[in-house]
């Protein structure tokens, strides 16, 4: 099969199985999986969850993406490529997840694209920019700390859906830990330079964590569906206590997430009157990221590719 | 070239989807990789279930479009392909033959997986990864030089006794 011009392959209807570039044509990632809501689940709140935990690596995905071209070496370029792919695979699954769950259909390029920043539920911890390398590293042994613990006990979920994407999610985040827990190591029992600047990248993303720990409605709702994370506490807190004490370095003074109360604490960066992330709230850097990730999308509605 | 006299339906079936060759380990077909799950036949619909080696693989598309495409020219017009997310895939998929066919081209295999326990996953400080034969001379002075190669499935090594860089599949 020959095309004349890269425009004709694109634009063909047919979905005879060839491509003009590999990659394209993407299909449904949950073309023949059984996603009927077991009985006892309330369809919207599923959904709900799923966007959540979809968003959460979706966003997280595009700031890594961000990296390429702009990361110290190779080698790291080629780990932050494969840690954004991971998380864009994870996302995929959770958002279609979400559009057949609450019967609305809607696909996984309805939900990344066409959503307005109030309707995104990442934690912000996602959707923040690094000041350096190191800040990114902070961010990622933190956030990839939680999630992991989050999708290993998800493997138990009353939904198989979430269970299945769980489990795989866990061989992957295993990764993305270890890669982060290295660097945060090299470089905070490295020079006294690079320990300063790890150090201040875990104070950047420390305001941040309290909100990885705080339920929303649609998780208590969803008891046995969904993880609570007040219970990821302790192993978060365990793998962090490990990470740093073997790289030398101090957890921010006073910076210790709060065991309870409202989605940010006291700090300037907290939530906005008690609502943060999981309620549609973010920082600033939300809309410069969303402008971006949905640019082409929006100034071409009906693009297939 | 495998005889087909005699051979059932499903049976054809079967041979023309084991003989897809994986995008990103073009040595190894989907068989030999562990991701070709089921082969049946539903009337005169072939249904095919293969699983993701990870969650973003870009290489399913490409495995879905060869399947069809094979199949079609073998004569099985109506061809559905089903994604299968559990039990998620992992390198202990990988048969002796496949493992044989990496080490062939250079690729270190994976080795088996630790039992993986219930509980929270314990985290690897080691950078070095583990101790694995260089495929080129079989020496085991070899150590990893990065955690993510140029695919999800591998990451890279190097061996200190002859010198050559070499990949490995991850342990996942």
């Amino acid at each position: 099969m020959g095309f004349d011009t890269a425009y004709e392959a694109i634009s063909e209807e047919s979905d005879s199985g060839h491509r003009w570039a590999f990659g394209t044509g993407f299909t449904d990632p949950l073309a023949g999986v059984d996603t009927a809501v077991p009985a006892g689940i309330d369809g919207a709140d599923l959904a709900a969850y799923c966007l959540m935990l979809g968003d959460d690596a979706l966003i997280l995905s595009h700031r890594l993406q961000q990296w390429l071209a702009r990361a110290p070496e190779l080698e790291e370029e080629t780990a932050l490529a494969n840690i954004a792919l991971d998380l864009l695979g994870q996302a995929r699954l959770l958002l279609t997840r979400a559009g057949r769950a609450d019967g609305s259909d809607r696909t996984e390029d309805d939900y990344a694209f066409d959503r307005t920043e109030r309707e995104f539920r990442n934690v912000r911890m996602a959707e923040v920019t690094d000041v350096d390398f190191a800040g990114l590293i902070a961010r990622l042994l933190v956030f990839s700390t939680w999630r992991l613990a989050l999708l290993g006990r998800l493997r138990e979920s009353a939904d198989p859906v979430l269970a299945a994407v769980a489990a795989q999610g866990v061989n992957e985040l295993t990764y993305h830990r270890d890669y982060a827990a290295g660097w945060t190591i090299r470089l905070g029992d490295g020079t006294d330079y690079s320990r300063q600047r790890m150090q201040a990248g875990l104070a950047a993303v420390a305001p941040l964590a309290a909100e990885l720990f705080v339920p929303s409605a649609v998780e208590q709702r969803l008891a046995g569906v969904a993880v609570n994370p007040e219970d990821l506490r302790p192993e978060w807190d365990a793998v962090l206590a490990q990470v740093l004490a073997a790289a030398g370095l101090d957890w921010p003074e006073a910076g210790w997430p709060e065991a309870a109360g409202g989605s940010g604490g006291s700090s300037p960066r907290g939530g906005t009157v008690g609502k943060a992330g999981r309620d549609g709230v973010h920082t600033e850097a939300m809309g410069y990221l969303l402008a971006e990730l949905q640019s082409v999308a929006r100034a071409l509605p009906e693009a297939t590719w | 070239m495998v005889t087909t006299l005699g051979e059932t339906t499903l049976a054809r079936a079967r041979r023309v989807a084991r003989s897809v060759p994986d995008p990103e380990l073009p040595m190894l077909t989907i068989a030999d990789l562990g991701i070709l799950r089921e082969v049946a036949i539903a009337g005169t619909r072939v249904v095919v279930s293969v699983t993701p080696t990870f969650s973003g693989c870009p290489a399913i598309a490409e495995i879905r479009a060869d399947l069809a495409g094979r199949l079609a020219a073998a004569g099985f017009a109506d061809v559905e392909v089903r994604t299968v997310l559990s039990p998620p895939w992992t390198s202990d998929f990988i048969s002796p033959e496949g493992r044989r066919k990496l080490t062939e081209a250079g690729i270190a295999p994976p080795r088996s997986r630790s039992e993986v326990a219930a509980g929270p996953v314990p985290l690897t400080l080691t950078a070095a990864g583990p101790r694995l034969e260089c495929p080129v001379c079989g020496s085991a002075d070899t150590v990893r030089t990065a955690a993510f190669g140029g695919t999800a499935c591998k990451d890279l090594y190097r061996c200190r006794a002859c010198f050559e860089p070499f990949e490995h599949v991850k342990e996942i």
